[in-house]
């Protein structure tokens, strides 16, 4: 190996290899380009969705609905993965990254994928919302795109593995894999069986849309979909949890305390938590309530019982680290004194919490068959899911970005402060959307709905004034949260070109 | 740290006190939700239905417009109004942002609800403020819902799945006497 292609980072000691450095680079940059352009879709839902603003008209509601989800579920959060799998599969292993031609041809496929996906939506081909439920039919474009950027995705997954197994043969580290390493490969374990459910699914949808097949099964194609859609939620859970390890260790220099039991927490999600993706389906037709029951229940409880062991053990590792600081005095000295004005601080510690208290609870709770009766598909899923992956994962992978900044694009922050209070306004903001989402929910406010006041519709129905309420809650807390996205977007960007380079 | 090796013998370190207790709580804790799911399915009185049929929807739509205009007793707004015999099995039929007929229910009486599309996928969202009730209606599919209507009154049913650009204006209604 060319020792030139490498250069040590001054912070850490890792051994950074420049082409895998390049392409965290390229990824972790086209994963900015998507926040912005799902946050410009979400201010522009958002404002639709408060009853009293109503800026869009239907069409254009429903489209840049499609092209929020899109761009924020996959584009933006896979970007980042892949930049975070290069980075624990690479540097952290102190190892070149396989095949980094491969890898830029991956990275080509995904963001033309993006590119059409997003270009398709946008002119009018593809009013099927993120699901795409059929018989509702996108243009041909659409799935062919999304089957793209999965194909790169999987391309970079594959590279991920095969980085795994250079850096073993090549000897670059002696032992075990860091626990953030360990970590993302059971993402990207769960990523395979997910991209698998996807072609499965998205491969059948395509050669519909072009005529080839005559129908697809709607209710098959909920079953293999959701073996997709949920299950990515999941590759973002264990990628978060990683980050959360990861910025433990970065922000306070804490060391998990019990490896074995981390990782078996871990295995615990790579086994579980893809089967238990048919709460989705709890008041469908078709499969049996032992089937429901087993799935969602049964099977869900083990995964369930690895978020609870990292609830514990990342606060746990962090107030060790945070007493052998000093802080030991009373119980609480050590959150007291904790970094707080330290962006991945907050960002990990809003992340927990948020995901814990808001995410996953109501996740446990409306997954379960009565729930499921009153929730399924009122604002209270999307109230759900906003905590999981914009409140957890979004946000901690925004921590994650004040440190990619300066120890790969050797850019200073440009702004300290504004990156001080931007996990705090995001945070807050998502926190009282999510919230406010679920209570207006439990009134059945439908998801995806351009009018809740059924204006031109055969029959009038006014839903709870406390409902309207909500509603406009959600909205002041999504407006908070979008202007904690903007300043993330603006310090991210203007570090990386302008910021003061370090040597 | 998290982003190095491991110390050597981290295999076999035991787990400290806290660690030991901590998970025996979540271990208790989801067990008890673990038995609580098909508990509550046995002592509950709702639980979501699991009797379904594969069905043709014409065949299923032809079936709901005889039963419509067997008991049809007025219309509103174009939907007939229907007042099927206490206890027997109706239709409600999604499709073209209706949802058709309206049904006349009798209060304290079991219904089994007939309920599939003729087009896209729709959510069948009864809303009321006092509950709300949501259920798919998959075209190509027969749900049966077993029904009692427990308090007289409207209620409108309106669609919470995306099914197209009518979604929104997609209302019908259920009256229980």
């Amino acid at each position: 190996m060319a020792q030139q292609n490498f250069r040590t980072c001054p912070t850490t000691g890792l051994k950074v290899h420049l082409p895998a450095e390049g392409l965290i680079k390229a990824n972790a940059v086209v994963a900015v380009v998507a926040i912005l352009i799902g946050g410009i879709a979400a201010l522009a839902v958002l404002l639709t969705r408060v009853p009293a603003v109503h800026i869009l008209p239907a069409d254009w509601f429903y489209r840049l609905l499609t092209a929020h989800a899109l761009d924020m579920l996959v584009v933006w959060i896979i970007f980042f993965e892949v930049a975070g799998l290069y980075f624990g599969g690479a540097v952290l292993l102190n190892s070149r990254l396989a095949a980094p031609k491969v890898a830029w041809f991956a990275f080509l496929l995904m963001v033309v994928g993006a590119v059409i996906v997003n270009a398709i939506v946008l002119m009018g081909g593809a009013d099927v919302t993120f699901t795409s439920y059929p018989p509702l039919k996108a243009h041909p474009a659409y799935y062919l795109g999304i089957i793209l950027f999965a194909v790169g995705t999987l391309t970079a997954v594959g590279l991920f593995f095969g980085t795994l197994a250079i850096a073993k043969k090549e000897k670059t580290y002696d032992g075990s894999l860091p626990m953030v390493t360990f970590g993302l490969m059971s993402a990207a374990i769960i990523a395979v069986l997910t991209l698998a459910h996807g072609a499965a699914i998205y491969i059948p949808t395509f050669l519909w849309s072009i005529g080839v097949l005559p129908s697809i099964d709607p209710s098959m194609y909920r079953i293999i979909w959701w073996g997709f859609g949920h299950p990515s939620q999941q590759i973002n859970v264990c990628a978060m949890v990683s980050v959360w390890y990861l910025l433990a260790t970065l922000t306070t220099g804490a060391k998990p305390l019990n490896e074995k039991l981390c990782r078996t927490a871990f295995l615990l999600y790579v086994l579980f938590i893809n089967v238990a993706s048919e709460h989705h389906l709890l008041v469908d037709p078709v499969l049996s309530t032992a089937h429901k029951i087993v799935n969602t229940s049964y099977v869900m409880h083990l995964a369930v019982l690895a978020s609870m062991i990292h609830a514990f053990a990342v606060p746990a590792m962090t107030e060790v680290a945070l007493r052998n600081k000093g802080y030991t005095k009373g119980l609480f000295e050590w959150l007291k004194k904790a970094p707080w004005g330290e962006p991945g601080f907050s960002a990990m510690m809003l992340s927990l919490f948020i995901f814990g208290f808001v995410g996953g609870i109501t996740g446990v709770t409306f997954g379960t068959e009565q729930i499921s009766i009153i929730r399924h598909n009122t604002w209270a899923i999307t109230g759900h899911f906003h905590g999981t992956v914009v409140g957890g994962t979004t946000l901690a992978f925004m921590g994650l970005t004040y440190y990619v900044v300066p120890l790969i694009f050797r850019r200073e922050i440009i702004s300290k402060k504004a990156a001080q209070i931007q996990p705090y306004l995001f945070g807050i903001g998502v926190f009282i959307m999510a919230n406010a989402m679920m209570f207006a929910g439990s009134y059945g406010i439908p998801r995806r709905h351009w009018d809740i006041t059924f204006a031109g519709a055969a029959f009038p129905y006014s839903f709870d004034p406390t409902a309207m309420l909500f509603m406009t809650l959600a909205g002041l807390g999504g407006l908070l949260a979008i202007t904690g996205g903007a300043i993330y977007v603006l310090n991210t960007v203007g570090s990386v070109f302008f910021g003061k380079k370090i040597s | 740290m998290s982003i190095s090796v491991p110390e050597k013998g981290w295999y076999s370190k035991p787990l400290d006190k806290e660690e030991k207790v901590w998970v025996a709580i979540a271990v208790a804790w989801c067990l008890l939700t673990f038995f609580l799911m098909p508990v509550w399915h046995v002592v509950g009185k709702q639980n979501p239905s699991s009797e379904s049929y594969k069905v043709d929807p014409v065949k299923f739509n032809e079936l709901a417009a005889a039963f419509a205009e067997k008991y049809k007793v007025g219309e509103e707004n174009g939907i007939p109004v229907v007042r099927p015999p206490a206890g027997s099995d109706v239709f409600v039929v999604a499709g073209s942002y209706q949802w058709r007929p309206i049904l006349e229910l009798e209060k304290g009486k079991e219904y089994r609800i007939h309920l599939s599309s003729t087009d896209f996928q729709h959510g069948f969202s009864v809303v009321s403020p006092k509950f709300v009730m949501n259920y798919m209606a998959l075209p190509g599919y027969d749900y049966v819902l077993k029904v009692t209507p427990t308090e007289a009154g409207t209620y409108s049913i309106i669609c919470n799945e995306f099914c197209g650009m009518g979604h929104h204006i997609m209302i019908g209604k259920l009256i229980v006497k």
